[in-house]
């Protein structure tokens, strides 16, 4: 695979999106943590609820700013680097982008600023309004750009005139067979790598004797939503395979390198694909459970990738291996759920220092997990840019040069380095300085109702 | 038959384009301005001014790339490659220096992240002049792709059109400091809003001679008659701008300055729509047949006459909001 503009411009286009999706991944989890906080106090009026929904609006005002800066870029990417797709696509996937910007829109001029500088200038429940709007609204911009995306890995209700994709009918557009999973998987993903973050965060100060309440708090509330969530996640994981096997079964054979139609497959451990050889070279798997997991029936049949012609085939050993990264977080989750029983059962649940190290050490793995998730399911994808119809070597911009991109690239990378290591230095150094209450000078501030989300955060300084 | 929204939809675009250049456009020359200030003081006063509304601002330019792709997307294939380069200037300088607003708080290195913003809005504003300027001069395609070189935006026209951009934002923002400080800064202000009117003139002039010679229609729009004189109260009514722009600086007028610059930018736009329409892509392709089919024009349509008039109702009243003068100590942090 030579470096030419269409490899470039994919690395590019993964880079920056790589950088951006973290945020999301966390900013959507966070503000319904948040709504959820001042529901709490808003009905409790526990001083611990204020105190907490403070200290992570905070947190939440650095990552949606950084999260706002790295979304502008993303719309620019399609017209500069993938300009046949733009032309192509435009009117399918231009107006779901629309929408979702619009809402963003909406959402940051609307609320964000309500509930960022507003906290003494409207009535609480006012406040706890604009909280659940800004998580409504993080959840209509996920629902529109994975409306976009699933579309292109199920494209349904459109017709292709001229080579251009047309909208026939909306509804099919957007409610596509990929949609549902892929939409719950993703937004339970999110949520549970907030809620790690949240545990790693509060085992930190636990651990360190400092916050019991806040601590203890952010604990009970994560592992709540973890024992029902990671399960949960697990059974839709599944159900998008099945979904995968009947939709895309290219990516599915890449995903178990699986390279003979076969029943009885074994699920494989471990094995290293050999695309020239179209086969692996090394495998551990127990037999026939693949067959067993993905068609329900020992005897099911899964289609093997020598069904379709080389061109046509996904890369094998980058989805295989992400799949596995990403399957592999969520058992080390379950299993660490599990454990939570037993410390809790025990009695002992903020005070066990080996379990709240593990909580310390599981909190970014989340991140991995969305990441790993999301390479599998863009890799898998390829050749296509919409899948099946439409190949990614044809939505490359004709006029571009492997040097244009390698400067480009090169640039998005040094200064994304330097923006968000900053941007994650200084969360890091905030989350440690902890929920401490260093009263109000949000409350007293002069004349400000606006979305200042980076400088929210900087109040504390 | 389905209404035809492509003229509703390409003034939604103008509008767009045009909110972000006026509201960004003082925040970026805040940012221009911010080397040479009078001291440390009245630059955090600088910041502080344009502080509650930058972000805001940005998404404009957001809302104007999608609604280019969703309404108008061959445009958006074509233009964006011609453009390559000035994009991800544009993009980076503007990133460095939304960041470096919040950043400079926090971080113990402060004064490198006020650098970074001055920095930032000088190369986010050339980019966009550049964008302006490879607009302007044309941009080769065939069928429906660009078929010129990643270079191509490299021409003396199109730096002249960057640096005239420079000094442009510079202008609507030293009338914006007209407007929200007092005192010593307030001189200041006048003092390099004087001095920048006068590039301005220089610059506007320069461009309108020669843009009408890259094009043959454009000379043909502009000097055929009867368009001279039906368009010759555009000139006419720039100069008057000028005008009123000098005398309400030397007269001590607030908010008259920040006005009358506006109303400069406002000149420049319907010139441009002028020289231009109804091409969307200068000289190849119309809004018509850049535009997306009814259906898709349609289906956005329903979300943005909804939330459109919204977000501008609120960001009026956000200005409104944070009205009157900038007071160092009451300032945003």
């Amino acid at each position: 695979m030579s470096l030419d503009a269409l490899v470039l411009s994919r690395l590019q286009f993964f880079w920056v999106i790589a950088v951006h999706i973290l945020l999301p991944a966390f900013t959507v989890g966070l503000a319904a943590y948040i709504a959820v906080l001042e529901g709490l106090f808003f009905t409790t009026h526990r001083p611990v609820y204020l105190r907490l929904s403070k200290f992570w609006l905070k947190v939440f005002a650095i990552s949606f700013g950084m999260g706002v800066v790295s979304g502008i870029v993303m719309p620019f990417q399609f017209g500069t680097n993938w300009s046949r797709f733009s032309d192509s696509t435009g009117d399918i996937v231009g107006p779901l982008m629309a929408y979702e910007g619009l809402t963003a829109f909406f959402l940051e001029a609307g609320f964000l600023g309500v509930l960022l500088f507003g906290r003494s200038r409207v009535p609480p429940w006012a406040h706890f309004f604009a909280a659940v709007m800004v998580a409504a609204g993080t959840l209509f911009s996920t629902f529109w750009i994975l409306a976009m995306n699933s579309w292109m890995q199920t494209p349904a209700g459109y017709s292709i005139v001229d080579g251009r994709f047309f909208p026939i009918d909306w509804f099919q557009v957007i409610f596509n067979p990929s949609f549902p999973y892929r939409l719950a998987h993703t937004i339970v993903a999110f949520f549970i790598t907030t809620a790690w973050v949240v545990a790693g965060v509060a085992a930190y100060h636990l651990r360190a004797g400092r916050f019991r309440e806040d601590g203890t708090t952010m604990l009970k509330m994560a592992f709540g939503l973890l024992t029902l969530l990671v399960p949960l996640q697990m059974l839709i994981g599944d159900l998008h395979g099945i979904n995968t096997r009947q939709y895309q079964p290219a990516k599915l054979a890449a995903i178990e390198a699986n390279w003979e139609t076969q029943s009885r497959m074994p699920l494989l451990l471990f094995a290293w694909p050999d695309e020239a050889a179209e086969s692996n070279s090394f495998e551990i798997g127990i037999p026939v459970l693949g067959s067993i997991i993905i068609a329900r029936d020992r005897d099911g049949v899964i289609r093997g990738l020598k069904e379709w012609k080389p061109e046509d085939r996904p890369p094998v050993a980058t989805p295989f291996f992400a799949f596995r990264i990403m399957v592999g977080i969520g058992l080390t989750m379950l299993a660490l759920v599990i454990c939570s029983w037993w410390v809790w059962w025990r009695g002992n649940f903020a005070n066990n220092r080996r379990f709240l190290k593990l909580c310390e050490l599981a909190s970014p793995l989340g991140f991995v997990a969305v990441i790993a998730g999301w390479v599998m399911t863009e890799v898998g994808r390829q050749p296509w840019v919409v899948y099946g119809l439409m190949r990614t070597r044809a939505a490359v911009t004709p006029s571009l040069s492997a040097g244009d991109v390698m400067v480009s690239l090169t640039v998005y990378v040094i200064a994304y380095v330097a923006i968000f290591g900053t941007g994650g230095y200084l969360m890091v150094r905030f989350l440690r300085a902890g929920p401490v209450d260093r009263v109000s000078t949000i409350e007293h501030r002069g004349g400000t109702i606006t979305a200042r989300p980076l400088s929210a955060a900087s109040e504390v300084e | 038959m389905t209404l035809d929204l492509v003229p509703l939809w390409a003034g939604i675009m103008a509008l767009g384009v045009f909110m972000y250049v006026l509201l960004d456009g003082f925040d970026l020359g805040i940012g221009i301005l911010s080397p040479f200030a009078p001291d440390d003081a009245s630059r955090d006063l600088m910041m502080n001014s344009v502080a509650p509304v930058w972000d805001g601002n940005e998404t404009w330019l957001v809302l104007g790339g999608v609604v280019l792709l969703a309404a108008f997307p061959l445009a958006f294939a074509v233009i964006m490659p011609a453009v390559y380069f000035p994009i991800l200037f544009m993009l980076v300088g503007l990133i460095f220096r939304g960041v470096a607003f919040e950043f400079r708080h926090m971080s113990s290195v402060g004064h490198l992240w006020n650098r970074t913003f001055q920095y930032g809005s000088i190369v986010a504003t050339f980019a966009q002049g550049l964008v302006l300027g490879t607009y302007i001069q044309g941009i080769p395609v065939d069928g429906r792709h660009y078929i010129g070189g990643s270079f191509d935006w490299a021409t003396p026209f199109s730096l002249l059109v960057g640096v005239g951009l420079i000094i442009g934002y510079g202008l609507i923002g030293a009338c914006w400091l007209i407007m929200k400080t007092e005192g010593e800064l307030q001189r200041w202000a006048r003092n390099k809003a004087t001095l920048l009117t006068f590039g301005v003139a220089a610059f506007i002039g320069m461009v309108s001679l020669w843009t009408p010679f890259l094009q043959p229609q454009i000379f043909a729009r502009w000097f055929a008659w009867p368009n001279m004189l039906i368009l010759s109260p555009v000139p006419m009514i720039t100069i008057a701008l000028f005008a009123w722009l000098l005398w309400s600086i030397k007269s001590g007028r607030e908010t008259e300055p920040f006005l009358a610059a506006l109303g400069l930018f406002g000149m420049c736009y319907l010139g441009l729509g002028i020289s231009i329409l109804p091409m969307i892509v200068p000289y190849k392709i119309t809004l018509w047949a850049a535009a997306s089919s009814s259906k898709s024009q349609g289906f956005l349509m329903i979300g943005t006459l909804f939330l459109l008039p919204i977000i501008v109702t609120y960001t009026g009243w956000s200005y409104w909001v944070f009205r009157g003068k900038v007071k160092a100590g009451s300032g945003y942090h």
